[in-house]
């Protein structure tokens, strides 16, 4: 309305050139001058390798474009049809979902305990915490020779180990019954130390005072924590529950690594049949559409998480 | 949306901290809240108990890497699988993959494609986030609703037609097509911003009515105000690029231009079952990062947790 208006007025008065009206004008012109000149780099990248290519696929998701260039015409919804008719595809959500809950309670439960006990002020903190965090510097295949290492049937540390206990030996990797929780236990030990971080510094942050009042009314080290600690933990548990389900459904990297979705597509997760069927099959225009069907399960899963916290007042 | 999952940054360094300041704050610290010293009472030894357990299994791979790494092939490949080999331990393992080369190259790949992608997001990132917070520019709520957005958008899902464009523009296999791809943090943007939000703009005022310009503004009172955000998104973005695998994984072919992650991840098949040479490997590409973590140990654990929940 203002900025209607404002002009007219400006006009109206030409001669007298110094108008508020028109000096809030140039300071807008300039200003936003300023503004574009300042994000332009941002944005140049921002199209150039988000929008374009996101947009781009999805046109591709209405093509039967193969990597030779073939079959380019639009065939509307046949690609989304063939999706969600296709055993393979749904085997790999299922993989992935399935991923996605072994791995975010332990990441979310284990990054608690271990934050709860370090934060209990032993002797050696910087040991706790490297030990704990280090893994999470690793790349993805020092990981997975790590523990391809570890899980080997004949030779590795953790079929020696079960066997003390009389346990015997297992195929982890290889067998369709272990190997995603083969998985998800290196999983868990590569990327807990962040969640554990995130927790240290939300302990660090509970005001002492409320131990102390807690002490003055006889409540126990238990009796603290459940009282205290974890209610006012709420709100990282909360986010780091959010991001780590995020993060798992994205699994990828260490599955491929480890079991190249193997054995018999028992850990293919979601991504890596966008990534087999574009690269590995060629076919662009399919492997877009299951691209935006996951991507469809990403914002829907965002949506829930969002609606679930925001009633439970978890976004201070 | 995405909004709402991050934490606030920091407050920003007051411009003029004094030495006793300074030390009050590193007091404070120390005396940090602990809910309940651990005495020896059965509670007590019962969580130092579990504390030791769960830090050894943290360790012990690593630690069979290494021991598996100084033993010789045959020593490795043995059925008694033991601590100790039997022919003593050697540095073998680790002269042979050295001698092959790959490895140093890989290394330069991954420092030299890591610190460019850090400088370009943060100079990008940090210019972007000042104008969202400070310049009322035309258009400017509209794009960063679009810039915040687009953090739900899973990069895997623009991988493949992200690969065709960068065939069209000729950069498969070259160090630009790994780099410009990865610039792009809509999540960094966002705690940049919101640490600029947080620093008085009185100081920026008193000296823009001095005749300083935008950029001078940017450049000489709000950056040294903002060394420690600054610190904390370079850290972040230097380790996520250093350890990326899928989008360097598909954009190279050619062995001289991979990452180290990418370049692993070949060598794995081809070396078979040279079990102390694969861990050799491995550990030769976990030091790099490992040295620096050791040396920047508490920048970097402070670093992330200010911005770890808006980058993941």
């Amino acid at each position: 309305m203002t900025t209607a208006v404002a002009p007219s007025t400006a006009s109206g008065v030409a001669a007298t050139s110094a108008t508020p009206a028109l000096r809030v004008q140039r300071r807008k012109r300039r200003e936003t001058g300023a503004g574009w000149g300042f994000v332009a780099p941002f944005v140049v990248f921002f199209v150039a390798f988000l929008v374009v290519p996101v947009l781009w696929g999805l046109y591709l998701s209405f093509t039967g474009r193969t990597l030779t260039g073939a079959g380019s015409e639009v065939i509307g919804f046949a690609n989304y049809a063939e999706a969600l008719a296709d055993a393979d595809m749904w085997r790999s959500m299922g993989n992935t979902v399935w991923f996605t809950v072994l791995s975010t309670v332990p990441l979310v439960v284990v990054a608690l305990v271990m934050a709860v006990l370090v934060n209990l002020g032993l002797p050696g903190q910087w040991l706790w915490r490297l030990s704990f965090f280090m893994p999470f510097l690793l790349a993805s295949s020092v990981v997975s020779l790590f523990w391809v290492w570890m899980y080997n049937p004949q030779l590795g540390l953790v079929n020696s180990f079960t066997g003390i206990f009389g346990m015997e030996p297992v195929a982890w990797l290889q067998d369709p019954r272990y190997a995603m929780v083969g998985v998800v236990i290196a999983t868990v030990w590569w990327t807990v130390g962040f969640n554990f971080l995130l927790y240290l510094a939300a302990l660090q942050n509970i005001p002492e005072q409320q131990y102390e009042a807690a002490a003055l009314d006889g409540a126990g080290p238990w009796r603290a924590f459940f009282s205290i600690t974890l209610p006012q933990l709420t709100p990282t548990t909360v986010l780091i529950a959010i991001l780590q389900i995020l993060a798992s459904l994205k699994v990828f990297d260490q599955i491929y690594q480890m079991t190249g979705g193997g054995p018999g597509g028992a850990t293919r997760s979601t991504v890596e049949y966008i990534f087999e069927t574009g690269f590995t099959g060629y076919r662009l225009g399919y492997s877009s559409a299951i691209s935006y069907v996951f991507f469809a399960l990403i914002v829907l899963v965002t949506i829930a998480q969002f609606a679930f916290s925001s009633r439970n007042g978890a976004n201070s | 949306m995405s909004s709402q999952l991050l934490t606030a940054p920091p407050a920003p360094e007051s411009p003029a901290r004094t030495g006793r300041d300074a030390r009050n704050a590193r007091n404070a610290r120390r005396a940090r809240p602990k809910s309940g010293r651990p005495r020896l009472t059965p509670g007590g030894i019962a969580a130092i108990v579990v504390l030791l357990v769960l830090a050894v299994s943290w360790l012990v791979p690593f630690a069979w890497a290494v021991a598996t790494s100084l033993k010789s092939e045959a020593d490795a490949g043995s059925t008694t699988v033991s601590w100790i080999p039997a022919h003593g331990f050697t540095f073998d393992a680790y002269t042979k993959v050295l001698a092959e080369g790959n490895v140093l190259t890989w290394t330069f790949n991954s420092l030299f494609t890591s610190v460019v992608i850090t400088v370009i997001t943060l100079v990008i990132s940090t210019l972007a986030a000042y104008a969202f917070s400070r310049i009322d520019f035309r258009g400017r709520k509209l794009l960063f609703v679009i810039v915040i957005g687009s953090i739900i958008i899973p990069p895997q899902v623009a991988i493949i037609p992200l690969f065709y464009e960068m065939l069209t523009l000729n950069l498969v296999d070259t160090y630009w097509g790994i780099i410009l791809p990865q610039v792009i943090a809509p999540a960094m943007v966002f705690v940049l911003k919101k640490f600029f939000d947080q620093i008085p703009i009185e100081l920026e005022e008193a000296a823009r009515v001095d005749g300083a310009g935008r950029l001078r503004v940017f450049l000489t009172i709000v950056l040294p105000l903002s060394k420690s955000i600054l610190a904390a998104v370079s850290i972040f973005v230097f380790i996520w690029s250093w350890n990326n695998f899928l989008w360097p994984f598909i954009i190279t072919n050619d062995t001289a231009l991979m990452t180290l992650p990418v370049g692993l991840q070949t060598v794995k098949s081809a070396f078979g079952v040279q079990y102390a040479q694969n861990m050799a490997l491995a550990i030769l590409a976990a030091l790099p990062l490992i040295i620096v973590f050791l040396i920047f140990q508490r920048q970097i654990i402070k670093g992330i947790a200010t911005t770890g929940l808006g980058g993941q």
